[in-house]
């Protein structure tokens, strides 16, 4: 079985399609930059107030003016625009974000998301994540499919205090990719060879499946 | 009518113990480095601070927690911070996280004379918790309250003796939000340039914020995350 991360990586950079402005969260969301490909054209957008990250910088040349929101040195594209966080805030309630691909630690079969806080250990605090996942037109949760202890992340309820109500589209793990909808949590896609049975054995959720998938694929 | 202070010394002098101050910066990114030395020097006491995050252990607003001098932090994200960790688990720090959007519109609207807003931001979260709850147009927002300063310290590329700053990159973040809201405005910048040199079309801040202005010195900006590419 290859990488959990790549495959879910792999699978999440197909959200992006030509011309989109899209906002990456921090950690494993992030890495799906470096593989968009050139030809889109693609305006990522930071919290800290910037549309248009370019790549990292050459060493030697990295800049303490230019970071994104998860504080790394980066480059700004051709076309780019700085402004104060307000703004960039703005544009994410607005609805001026088509996508944004955020990390997750629970979603519940209603859409709800918790990734902010795990109560008892030290808490970090949301971020722009409580503001993004309410703003952008698109929220798309990438996450492996179950914990460390093999328990499921996908849930009928989440745990965990949560980051947004019913507010997730679509989740893609290392297994599967879920949408929400109005008619409920919905498989539309197995990953990585594994079997509806599967899944259904570590989702701890209720889900129909799509019927491009009954056929078993 | 020069806004340039004599020292960061003097200028400091003006926060009080128990003030509220807004401090500019994301991470350690366009923070008024000077400003917060000379505070922490300074020693003063029993502060509420608001600042998207409150530095790292031994820089930044970090500085000030070493010192004990803050009583509150409002903030959206205090993790890279040990020292706030060790604080606020063992209760002598007060915390009021806030999402970042939130936070930012906070500080805006104090700056703007408008007592608080509508947000969808939160709904369902704990942070909504005792907060007034409204549907507009079949939405749910919470309501949020301004922020305002006794005092606020921003950081900026380039300033005039009124007080016009311009700020660079991302460097910007908080900053002219911060201004705006502070009753008695530090600004403190890399260029001190002269009156006429900033084009009207391009100042990010104008005078009117602004009560003091100071030429910093030995700006360390710092980075914390390096990352870069082969050539």
């Amino acid at each position: 079985m290859s990488d959990s991360r790549e495959i879910i990586i792999n699978r999440a950079v197909k959200e992006i399609e030509e011309g989109m402005v899209v906002n990456l969260g921090i950690g494993m969301p992030t890495m799906i930059a470096d593989k968009i490909p050139a030809e889109k054209n693609i305006f990522l957008h930071s919290e800290n107030g910037m549309l248009g990250i370019g790549n990292y910088p050459i060493e030697g040349e990295e800049d303490a003016d230019l970071i994104n929101a998860g504080k790394e040195t980066v480059t700004a594209k051709p076309g780019a625009a700085f402004f104060d966080n307000a703004e960039s805030f703005a544009m994410i309630r607005g609805g001026h974000v088509d996508l944004t691909i955020l990390g997750g630690m629970e979603v519940s079969q209603t859409g709800d998301l918790a990734n902010w806080m795990i109560p008892g250990k030290m808490v970090k605090g949301m971020g722009g994540a409580m503001d993004i996942v309410q703003g952008a037109r698109k929220v798309v949760i990438i996450m492996t499919h179950t914990n460390k202890a093999g328990e499921a992340k996908i849930k009928k309820q989440c745990d965990l205090p949560l980051t947004g109500q019913g507010v997730v589209n679509r989740v893609i793990t290392d297994m599967a990719v879920f949408d929400f909808t109005n008619e409920g949590m919905v498989l539309r896609e197995a990953l990585n060879g594994h079997s509806i049975e599967s899944i259904k054995e570590n989702t701890d959720a209720d889900f129909t499946i799509d019927p491009s998938l009954s056929g078993g694929q | 009518m020069t806004k340039v202070a004599s020292s960061f010394t003097e200028s400091i002098k003006n926060i009080k113990d128990g003030d509220t101050i807004i401090v500019g910066g994301f991470g350690l990114c366009g923070i008024p480095e000077n400003a917060i030395v000379e505070l922490a020097k300074q020693g003063t006491k029993n502060l509420t601070v608001v600042s998207n995050n409150c530095g790292v252990a031994d820089w930044g607003l970090g500085l000030l927690l070493q010192n004990k001098q803050i009583d509150k932090m409002i903030a959206s994200y205090v993790g890279e911070n040990k020292v706030f960790e060790e604080q606020f688990l063992n209760g002598e720090l007060d915390v009021e996280l806030t999402p970042q959007g939130t936070l930012a519109e906070r500080i805006r609207a104090g700056g703007a004379g408008i007592g608080g807003f509508y947000t969808p931001a939160g709904v369902g979260t704990p942070i909504a918790e005792g907060k007034e709850h409204k549907e507009i147009d079949g939405k749910t927002y919470i309501f949020e309250k301004a922020i305002k300063g006794d005092a606020a310290l921003v950081k900026a590329w380039k300033g005039d003796p009124y007080g016009n700053l311009v700020y660079r990159k991302t460097s910007r973040n908080f900053n002219p939000l911060a201004a705006a809201a502070g009753t008695h405005t530090i600004a403190e910048v890399e260029e001190l340039v002269q009156i006429g040199e900033i084009d009207p079309d391009h100042v990010h801040t104008p005078s009117i914020y602004v009560q003091e202005l100071l030429l910093g010195k030995n700006y360390e900006k710092r980075i914390e995350r390096l990352t870069v590419r082969k050539a």
